[in-house]
Order: C-alpha cells, then structure tokens, then sequence
C-alpha cells in the first residue's frame, strides 16, 4: 500500500469507503508521522491520540455495518487551537488559557465530528491569532517544513505546517487578516478564507469579531471545497451566519480541474501590481500563473481600487478595539490562569497580575491600540474613520465585480522569512498581511493556492470572489492548479 | 465629618428649584435569557442557570432574544415613543467579576425606543413626564460579599459571583429632566414610577417587583436658584421601594440646599440611598471617571423591526391604565381617595375581574383591601398572589348575598380557600360551615339556653329586651357561630312572648 501520509483526502475517503485501509489504520498512519516528524515541526500544541483512534473506530463500525459514510468520512484533520473542543485543552496559543479544556464543541468542531473526520489534535498559531508567523505563541513557533529556520506564516502557522508535512491531509484555520491565506503560500499549500458568515464562529474564541472566518486548509483544491462544504453552512448559534444555502465549491472545483477557464474574466487589481513591498521573485512567479491562466482561456482585465491602499490601517484600528474588549473576559475569574490571588490582594490586582503575566507582548500592544482607538474623543477620529474606510473597500470591491468574475494578486508580498526577522518592527510583520486584508474587510471570499517557487521557496497566488461567490475562486483556483501542480517540500527524514 | 444641622424640607425646597430625572431598569418576564436560552426565573441555587453563552466563555456568541424585543418596542409603544427602524446594540466596556464578558451589551446612542411620555396625577394636576429613551440591555450576575459585618465589599473575606441573573433581559428606561415640580419633586417622582409600574404591569412583561430587584430605580437630582441655570446634579441608586424614591428625592434635596446655602458645590457624583437612615451616602466617585469606550456589537446583526409588526404590536396594546381607572372609577363610584387606596393596593384588576364574575364593585372592593389585602401584608406579598382569585372572592359573596354564611363564616372560608382547600362552596361543606337555617334545630337550640338560663329568660319576659343578647349568644356558642344571629334573635323573642 502506498504511503497513507501522502494521500489526498479525497484519495483517503475513497480508500477507506472501497476498504483498502481502515479508518484506523489511516489516522495511525497520521500519528506516527506526527510523531516523526513533529519535534522538527512543532506544528501540535496537543495531539488526542485516544480521541482520534476513537473517532476512527466509530467511523469503521458504520462501514462495517453498512451505513452511509460521508465524502470525508475517517479523513484526519487538524484543528487550529483556537477552536474550541470539548474536554481537550484549548489555548488559543495563550498563557493565559493553558490547561483550559472548553465544556463545549465549537460549531465547525461539532460538523467535523459529525461528518465522521477524525480529529488529531490542536494546531499551533500565534497567540489569539495575532500575528504573521507564529513567533508570538505562547508555546514556541511552528517551523516552516520547506525550510525549518524560516516562518511557516501565520497566525494559523501550526495548521498549514501539518498539511505540508504529511501530518495531516486537512486542517482547519481562521483568516482574520490573512492567517489561513499567508500561511499557505509561505508552506506551499492550499488556505481558503470562506466567505464572512458563511462558516459559524461559534466556539472561535474571538480575535477581531468583525473579521474572524474559519475556513479549509488542504494540499489541494479539491480537498479544500471537500472540507469547505463540510464545515459551511447556516448556524442559528451565530446571529452573523448567512442563512443561505453553502456555495457549490466542490463542484465548482472539480469544473476548474479540467483546466477550462474560458469566458473567466481575472481583475489585476492595478494598485497590488505596482509590487510595492513585493519581492520580485514573488511577482515574477505571479505574473507566471497568470500567463498560465491566460493560456487555459482566462482574461485578464485591469481594476482599479483606490481604498486598497487604506486598508491596513483601517485594519489596525478595527482588528485591535474589537480585540481589546473580546479579551477582556480573561481575567482570571471564572476560567484559565490567575495570577497572584494570595487572600490579600484586591480583585484588582489580581486581574492585572494575570493579564499581565497571561498575556504576550502583541497582545498587550493590540489591546492597548484598541483600547485607545475606542476610548473617548478618540473614536471618531480612529475606530469610526477605520469604519469609512472599510465601506469605501467595501465599494471599490463592488465596482470591481461589475467588470470581472473574480481579482487576483499575490498572497503575501514576500516568501518565508527567518525567525526573528521581522519582529523588532511590528509595522514589517504587518506587511506580510498588506494584499489579504481588503478582503476581509469586505466580507468575501479568498484563497490561496501554491503558483510556483522564488528562492527555492512556494509562492502563493490569491483569488478574491464577491461575497457568497465562493465557488468562483475555487474553479479559478482548481484551474491554476492543473496548470502548476502541486508543491512537495523537502524531505524531514534524516 | 462635622454635624451640621440640616434644614427642614420646606426650609430646604424655599430657595432653590429641583429638576428631577429617573432612571428605571425593568427585568423581562421572558422564559429565556437576553442572549440565550438559560430559563430566568427568580430563585435557584447559585449558578445553575448558567451555559457557556451567559458565563461568557471564550468562543462563545449572543443570540438575541425576540420575545425581549417585542417586550420592549411594546414598552416603548406604551410610554409614546417612537421606535427605531435600524437600531444597533452596543459593547458597554468595563471591568467588573459579576459581568461575565467584562463588557455589557446594551444599547447607546441606536436605542430601540425614543421620544415619548407619560403622564401622571399628583396633587390632583397632570404632570407630562418626557421619555427619552427605552433600551435593551443585559442584567449582571450577583455579587455576594461574605464575612463582613456590612455585607459589602469592605471588610468581606471572600466574594461570591452567581451568573444566574447574568444575561436575563433588562430594559432601561431614562426619563427626560423634569423641571418644574417644585416642592412636589419628590411626589413626582413616586407618582412616575408607580404609573410605569402600573403600566408595565398592564403589558404583562415584567412582574415589576421592586423587592425583588425586578423593578429597579435610580434617581437624579439637582437644586438650581430661580432664574439660574440647572445645577450640578447626582445620581442615586439602591433606591428599591416606592416610598424610598420619594424619601430620596427629598433627602437629596435637603443635603444639597444645605451644600448650597452654605457655600459649597455640588460634586457629580453616584450615591447610595440608605433605607435604614432614609438619607444617601457618596458612592465610589471613581464612577464617573469611567469611559465605557462603547462600540457596535460586532457579534449581533443590527435590529430592524417591521413597521407593519410594529403597527399590529401598538394595535394590540391594552388600554393605558390611566383611562382605565378612570373609567372604573366613573363605574363603580369611588371617591378619588377610594380609588387611590384601591390603586395603591394593587388590587384595579383584581376586583375588576372580580365584578366581572358576578360582585359588586363594593363588595369586590371589601373583601381584596380588607381580610385579603390583610393576609398579604402579614405575609409581605402581593395581592394577586395571596392565594384567592377573583372568581373565588365572587363566588364567596354569593354565598354570603344567599344567606348561606354570614360575615363571621365567610371569613373563615376564605381562610380555607387561601389555605388551598378549594372553592367557598367546597370549603363551606367540607367544613360543615353552612349558617344553621333550619328553625326546627335552632329552636332547639334557643329552647336549651332558655332552659339553661332562667333567670335571664325571666327578665326577657319582664320587658327588659335587651337581655336576649346573653342568650343569643348562648345559641351561637352551641351552633358554632352557624346561626344567623337575626334569626336567633327573633326565635328567642317568639319564645318568650315578648316579640
């Protein structure tokens, strides 16, 4: 039997419903190569080896007696740590959270279980999903399998590094800004940011409310919309959820697989091509996929989007005060860390103590920038001008889908960096977000698929859609994909 | 601190103009909290009624509550307002351990309900009390300070949070100032609160107890001179009864004339209102430093309620209590104080359900302000919860109109039918408390206590009638209280010939 780690996971289900493997047998596959290989990695912060042998047994007594499984049925999966899963610790890669083991299954968590996936364990990510690379886990960052100096990306670093080291054929991350796009360009894989509302936020413990969307990561497209269909969908738990019917992603996928992208009209968004603050090597490999594109039939027509250029500090103003009141509920009251309750302290204090000792550093910057963005004749000048801002995005995205199908750039402005790089200047680790964020700011769909490599290194392309078009990008995506291939890290053996 | 001698009310109020503003916050009767679906009733063990949603935990989301919706935009509709046709609820941001998330989600500057009134009577003359806003909010949980002498938090060993009432829907209603009440400020006050309770009351959406923290009030207040601009005014809570919102207004009055006319000023600031001493102390003044850095609540859609919903909601109000009365009392012709008194009790519905099963107004009114309103005061609860329903109270003074008992017996049947043993009739029988009618047993009876009372038989033959009383008496003692007194009387009379 070939190697079960290297297997697609619609290549998994079909093995596991034909039964050529056993569920079990595929997630023991998946655990041993974690163990191999994860010290080098540092992609888990908790593996449920129990859970998940049990979960595949269940998966094998439904075939066994003849039930209906579903497409993704005893396919392992990863979870970023900052869904919550019930009795396994969840830490949002916090201090301030550790030992922490949630009394409920967020949403995406409880569809996963129901769809028969078989969940392996908590994935690595900055700390409340802050950050570009996941240097700022409270737990030590996740190494980048293509080169284990560099940044795998992030927040959700953790979730992709499983997917491009063979530890996982899908994991599950959530985009703010980019933390399921960037992550997958920098390590080569497929990172899907669904629609806002399309995916439920129950049970994702909020960075920026406005702006948090879980979504799929996969070595393929077609694993991605797999994955998307399954964790998609209307949830009464979560007032901002779509009560509309999921996007046809996988069928739209499977139609991109032929390589027919005839009629497709791709936006250039002018202002992301100028390839300011992009590496060349980057924009040479873009500019690559999209003459391959071109070839399979796409046009490519030049949009224009003046209010792109505002987005990042719109971003940083939005992103931050929503984040300095959702994590005001660590406080060591009722859950978590707590700090310094020796009978004689006031309440007080102890809340400080603990946010203090619980918190990271970027943490404590974005809660103090939200704090002031938010506080008292500072509002409207920050938090309600950022507001503005993000309708006039919200405007040129709109006036861009009347002339194209979807737009396009590059993911990231730059490959993989090394560790340490970019962290004494947070405005350079924010650039790393500088093409992901409009999008999520507008509410819409984006992915990134692998075009290519610059500096030996994978370079990622992004398709934006409008919102609940999401299917779109999956076929441009697919499309691009047949035309490029997939990317293979380097070895971690030896 | 220094005892100064406060001036007298009149000598406070002859200087000075109050202008008044209140604050109320009224918990929903709905069956689930604001945000989920943890069920509201009062009472329960700490922390039972709790679920990730209400506790705040990490990941968790709000979901809002319709029913708390219509309750509200039905309040706003009751007190004149206009209702918002997009509206937004906000994150009112502050630390504290009784708010699960460290922030509250209540409404700001989008509420739900603007730009109303209310009038009520005091002293006979209609004040129009402007509504500025109706809002929807979440309650706290409830802090508990223990091993204190006080019970607050100074000099308490532990503090205990219970996140029961965390979450159950509150509304908030803020009055606009209210200038020219004069020395009826406090009047005004108590006479508003009670016509919002009246009202709210009559909407079925809140059981408005203010004992029980359902109906919770905090009072404004400031003293200008005549002619001068408003003054400085503060902001005192605990003020849990309405005989309190009166005592507060008054007393803050008193405090701040004497502030005034000796130099002093007046600090914004939040104060407690003591029931013991009736006077209010300085809260924590850090209070109003506080910026609550209010925001949208990103995790909520914005409300947006259909003006046809809207329309149906104000067709189906019920009729506003003060036409009510009115019409009640025009009906069942009381006095203005009559009515008052029957206002007061609580008991407009009570006996008006009562007449409609068959009473009359006064007899209806007899029986809910006198054995029964009675029994509700011994045991500190409401009328309507006593135990005897309107249907019941009608019932027994058609028993009493029949002849069937007399007023001593009614009073002991009611008992029953508090008491749970069921209706008058089935009380009456089951307790063989019927009045005694048949003449054959009680001319038995009266032959008896003549035999046994000679001497007085003697003298009730003599002329001297007044006598007989002793020996009705005797009946009534032999019949257990179950003759008809009259009936014995003129038994007894016949007997001995000098009827």
């Amino acid at each position: 039997m070939s190697d079960l780690t290297r297997m697609t996971a619609a290549e998994l289900a079909g093995t596991i419903a034909k039964g050529d493997a056993s569920a079990e047998e595929v997630t023991r596959a998946h655990l041993d190569r974690i163990t191999a290989v994860d010290g080098k990695v540092h992609a888990f912060l908790h593996v449920d080896a129990d859970g998940a042998i049990d979960a595949a047994r269940k998966v094998d007594a439904k075939r066994a007696a003849g039930q209906e499984l579903g497409p993704l049925a005893g396919v392992p999966i990863a979870v970023k740590d900052v869904l919550t899963t019930r009795g396994v610790p969840t830490t949002a890669g916090s201090k301030i959270l550790e030992g922490w083991r949630p009394p409920y299954d967020s949403t995406v968590v409880e569809r996963l279980r129901d769809a028969g996936t078989v969940i392996l364990g908590k994935t690595n990510m900055d700390e409340f999903a802050m950050g570009s690379s996941t240097e700022y886990s409270a737990y030590g960052p996740t190494n980048n399998p293509w080169d284990l100096g560099r940044i795998p990306g992030g927040s959700g670093g953790g979730s992709a590094a499983a997917v491009a080291a063979y530890e996982a054929p899908l994991a599950i991350g959530t985009d703010t800004g980019g933390s399921i796009r960037q992550p997958g360009a920098v390590t080569g894989t497929v990172g899907a940011k669904p629609t806002y509302g399309g995916t439920s936020r129950y049970g994702l413990i909020a960075f920026s409310s406005s702006l948090d969307t879980p979504g799929p990561c996969a070595r393929t497209v077609l694993d991605a919309a797999l994955l998307h269909e399954v964790m998609a969908g209307h949830d009464w738990r979560d007032s901002t959820s779509i009560p509309q019917p999921v996007p046809p992603v996988v069928e739209a996928a499977r139609r991109g697989m032929s390589g027919d992208l005839t009629g497709v009209k791709l936006g250039l968004v002018t202002e992301f091509d100028a390839g300011e603050g992009a590496e060349p090597g980057v924009m040479a490999a873009f500019h690559d996929a999209l003459a391959a594109l071109t070839k399979l039939g796409a046009e490519i027509v030049e949009v224009s989007a003046p209010h792109f250029q505002y987005a990042l500090p719109a971003y940083y103003l939005i992103a931050p005060s929503e984040c300095s009141s959702n994590l005001a509920r660590f406080d060591g009251v009722r859950f978590g860390l707590r700090v310094g309750d020796d009978g004689n302290r006031s309440l007080e204090e102890v809340m400080s103590l603990t946010r203090e000792a619980g918190f990271g550093a970027e943490v404590k910057r974005r809660i103090m920038l939200g704090t002031y963005a938010l506080s008292s004749g500072y509002y409207d000048a920050y938090y309600g001008q950022a507001q503005k801002v993000r309708t006039l995005i919200t405007q040129d995205f709109n006036a861009a889908f009347e002339q194209v199908d979807v737009l396009v750039s590059p993911t990231t402005p730059f490959v993989a960096f090394p560790f340490g790089s970019r962290t004494s200047d947070p405005y350079q680790m924010y650039l790393a977000d500088l093409f992901t964020i409009p999008t999520n700011l507008y509410g819409g769909p984006g992915i990134s698929v692998p075009c290519g490599l610059s500096e030996g290194l994978p370079v990622g392309f992004q398709i934006m859609a409008p919102t609940m078009a999401d299917d779109r990008m999956y076929r441009v995506a697919a499309a691009l994909e047949s035309a490029v291939g997939t990317l293979t890290p380097p070895s971690l053996e030896g | 601190m220094t005892t100064t001698t406060l001036p007298t009310y009149d000598e406070a109020i002859a200087g000075f103009e109050p202008v008044i503003g209140l604050e109320t916050h009224v918990e929903l009767g709905t069956n689930t909290k604001m945000f989920c679906g943890c069920p509201t009733d009062f009472g329960g063990e700490p922390n039972t009624r709790v679920c990730p949603v209400c506790l705040g935990l990490p990941g968790s989301l709000p979901v809002a509550n319709k029913a708390a919706i219509e309750a509200t935009i039905r309040i706003g509709l009751a007190l004149n307002c206009s209702i918002a046709t997009w509206c937004r609820f906000a994150r009112k941001n502050y630390f504290y351990p009784d708010m699960p998330k460290n922030f509250q989600i209540s409404q700001y500057d989008e509420p739900l309900c603007v730009d109303g009134y209310l009038d009520v009577e005091v002293d006979g003359k209609t004040v129009r009390i402007g509504i500025e806003r109706v809002h929807l909010e979440e309650d706290t949980g409830k802090t508990l300070h223990v091993g204190g002498a006080t019970g607050r938090i100074h000099g308490a060993t532990e503090s205990l949070v219970d996140y029961n009432r965390a979450g159950i829907p509150l509304v908030e209603i803020v009055t606009k100032p209210v200038p020219g009440a004069g020395a009826l400020a406090p009047e005004v006050a108590r006479a508003y609160v009670t016509e919002l309770r009246e009202v709210i009351r009559g909407l079925g959406v809140s059981d408005v107890r203010m004992e029980e923290g359902s109906l919770r009030c905090d009072v404004n207040t400031s003293l200008n001179r005549p002619g001068e601009e408003w003054g400085t005014r503060t902001e005192t809570k605990n003020v849990n009864s309405l005989r309190s919102v009166e005592r507060a207004v008054r007393s803050e009055i008193i405090r701040q004339s004497a502030v005034l006319e000796s130099g002093g000023r007046i600090i914004q600031e939040t104060r407690h209102f003591s029931e013991e001493t009736g006077d209010t102390r300085p809260g924590r003044s850090k209070e109003t430093a506080t910026d609550y850095r209010y925001f949208p609540e990103p995790d909520l859609v914005p409300l947006a309620p259909d003006p046809a919903w809207v329309e149906e909601l104000k067709a189906a109000l019920p009729e506003p209590p003060r036409e009510r009365r009115k019409r009640i009392q025009e009906a069942w012709g009381l006095s203005d104080l009559d009515m008052q008194s029957v206002v007061n009790a609580g008991a407009v519905e009570l006996i008006e359900e009562t007449v409609a099963a068959g009473a009359t107004a006064a007899a209806a009114r007899k029986w809910w302000l006198g054995e029964l309103a009675r029994r509700a005061n011994e045991a500190g609860i409401d009328l309507a919860s006593v135990g005897a329903t309107p249907a019941q109270v009608a019932e027994l003074q058609t028993l009493v109109d029949g002849g069937k008992l007399n007023d001593k017996l009614a009073r002991v049947v009611l008992e029953g039918v508090v008491a749970g043993e069921g209706s008058p009739t089935a009380v009456m029988e089951a307790r063989g408390l019927a009045v005694v009618s048949d003449t054959g047993a009680l001319t038995a009876a009266v032959d008896e206590a003549i035999a046994a009372n000679p001497d007085v038989a003697a003298k009730v033959r003599d002329g001297k009638v007044a006598a007989a009383g002793a020996l009705v008496g005797a009946v009534m003692k032999t019949t257990k209280g179950q003759a008809d007194a009259k009936t014995v009387r003129e038994l007894i009379l016949e007997r001995l010939g000098a009827g």
